[in-house]
């Protein structure tokens, strides 16, 4: 399988922000599930928190994903899919 | 109300981040599925009934996000199609949990147990039935020589469907090419919405009727599907979040194996035909149909609806049934894996 080494890179970068964004996660776990409980006892603006969370993990872990199996070669066949381009 | 957060340890965080990439890859493939082994899966683990609900409906927006915009690169998604319908599938949720609560307060759990059965049953039964029969036929016509790419021919219905004119509620679609009223549209959309909110999979719904009622290809549909689970996705999430039940980090490591996957479904759509796509979302529901039968003595036996079974006896079932899931997920996961090398390997060849 060919290596591509701009995703390779790119895999890097966003790969150390997707592991730093867990870590925090785990780190401050207490505090997540402390905010959950505040939100039931009537802190309702609290429930932000996880919509903004899964939205900042989707972006990153999302774009080291992509690149991760880009640099490995899985790309999508080059403009096969496209409608009125079959 | 009374509701725990269970702890993660490493081997609870493995087992949820592969069950995810495995749901993640089908998702990507066919649109939806995956999540009906999560809600289980993380129940066997300690969460409480709605967290898992709730925290599998939160990895699911932004899966179905990334899903969505990676596809809508190879040009495969009707945004316009995929958020009207979502937003009627919202209210098609909201019905759903309507019905959900409705049941559980006059017959309790096993009454939304053997509901919730006898819907996937019926409609795996139908749609599933439907899809693998088409899926055979166009690898029929493909063996004999039909033309690579050419546009499978649209159903009685959708020809029907197109040819409807209703002012003041029509509506152009570009992966129809056609437009579409959108009395039409409401209920097909209402529909996804209260499958999802009864075993979580709209798809199962969402993706037969664009292709076979609007005439959608079978790759648009299953991508276009991705937007509607966005839209529902969002608003369930809310909902849930209002009530402090998101379990934000369960979401999350399930999200994190479920990313990977849902790349590499989407990227294996481009190096396949339609009827592949059918024949893996054919094959899924019709193992998930024989996985609910193994459930359904057990429940009747605790209604009283017929003779009483052994604890063991209905452990057993409830066992070979949870095993037939995670045998749908497995062939549904190698034959997306076998169709991405064989793909790539022919388009190499192609290409060189």
């Amino acid at each position: 399988m060919a290596i591509h080494r701009e995703s390779v890179w790119k895999a890097v970068a966003y790969g150390t922000a997707s592991i730093a964004l867990y870590a925090v996660l785990f780190v401050y776990s207490d505090r997540f599930v402390e905010w959950a409980e505040r939100t039931r006892d009537g802190e309702k603006l609290l429930f932000i928190i996880p919509i903004v969370v899964a939205f900042v993990f989707s972006y990153v872990h999302g774009a080291f994903t992509g690149y991760f199996w880009d640099a490995l070669g899985f790309r999508a066949a080059k403009g096969s899919r496209k409608p009125g381009n079959k | 109300m009374e509701v725990t957060f269970i702890d993660i340890n490493a081997a609870s965080a493995l087992a949820l981040f592969v069950v995810g990439f495995i749901g993640g890859m089908v998702s990507g493939f066919i649109g939806s599925g995956g999540a009906f082994v999560l809600t289980p899966a993380m129940m066997t683990l300690g969460a409480p009934g709605i967290v898992a609900v709730a925290s599998n409906i939160c990895h699911k927006f932004p899966k179905a996000l990334v899903g969505a915009m990676k596809r809508a690169k190879y040009g495969q998604v009707d945004v316009k199609l995929g958020l009207i319908m979502g937003v009627f599938a919202e209210l098609g949720m909201i019905a759903g949990k309507g019905i959900m609560t409705g049941i559980k307060q006059a017959y309790g759990d096993m009454g939304t147990n053997l509901y919730v059965s006898l819907v996937f049953v019926v409609v795996l039964a139908v749609v599933g039935g439907f899809v693998l029969r088409d899926a055979y036929q166009m690898w029929k016509a493909d063996r004999e020589g039909g033309a690579e790419g050419e546009e499978p021919e649209l159903t009685p219905l959708a020809r029907w469907v197109q040819s409807l004119d209703i002012p003041g509620t029509m509506v152009y679609f570009p992966c129809i090419r056609a437009k579409v009223s959108l009395l039409i549209i409401a209920p097909l959309g209402i529909g996804t919405g209260m499958l999802a909110a009864t075993i979580a999979v709209g798809g199962f719904i969402g993706v037969p009727s664009m292709i076979y009622i609007l005439g959608a290809p079978a790759l648009m549909a299953s991508a276009t599907e991705l937007v509607i689970a966005f839209v529902m996705g969002l608003g369930g999430t809310v909902l849930y979040a209002l009530d402090g039940v998101v379990d934000i980090r369960l979401a999350m490591i399930i999200l994190a194996g479920s990313l990977f996957g849902i790349q590499i479904g989407a990227i294996g759509t481009t190096y396949v035909k339609d009827f592949v796509v059918k024949l893996v979302m054919g094959l899924i529901m019709v193992i998930v149909l024989f996985s609910r039968f193994f459930y359904v003595p057990g429940y009747l036996s605790k209604l009283n609806l017929i003779d009483p079974l052994s604890d063991g006896a209905i452990a057993t079932l409830k066992f070979v049934g949870d095993a037939t899931l995670v045998l749908a997920l497995a062939v549904g996961g190698i034959t997306i894996v076998v169709a991405l090398i064989k793909g790539m390997a022919a388009h190499r060849e192609q290409t060189a």
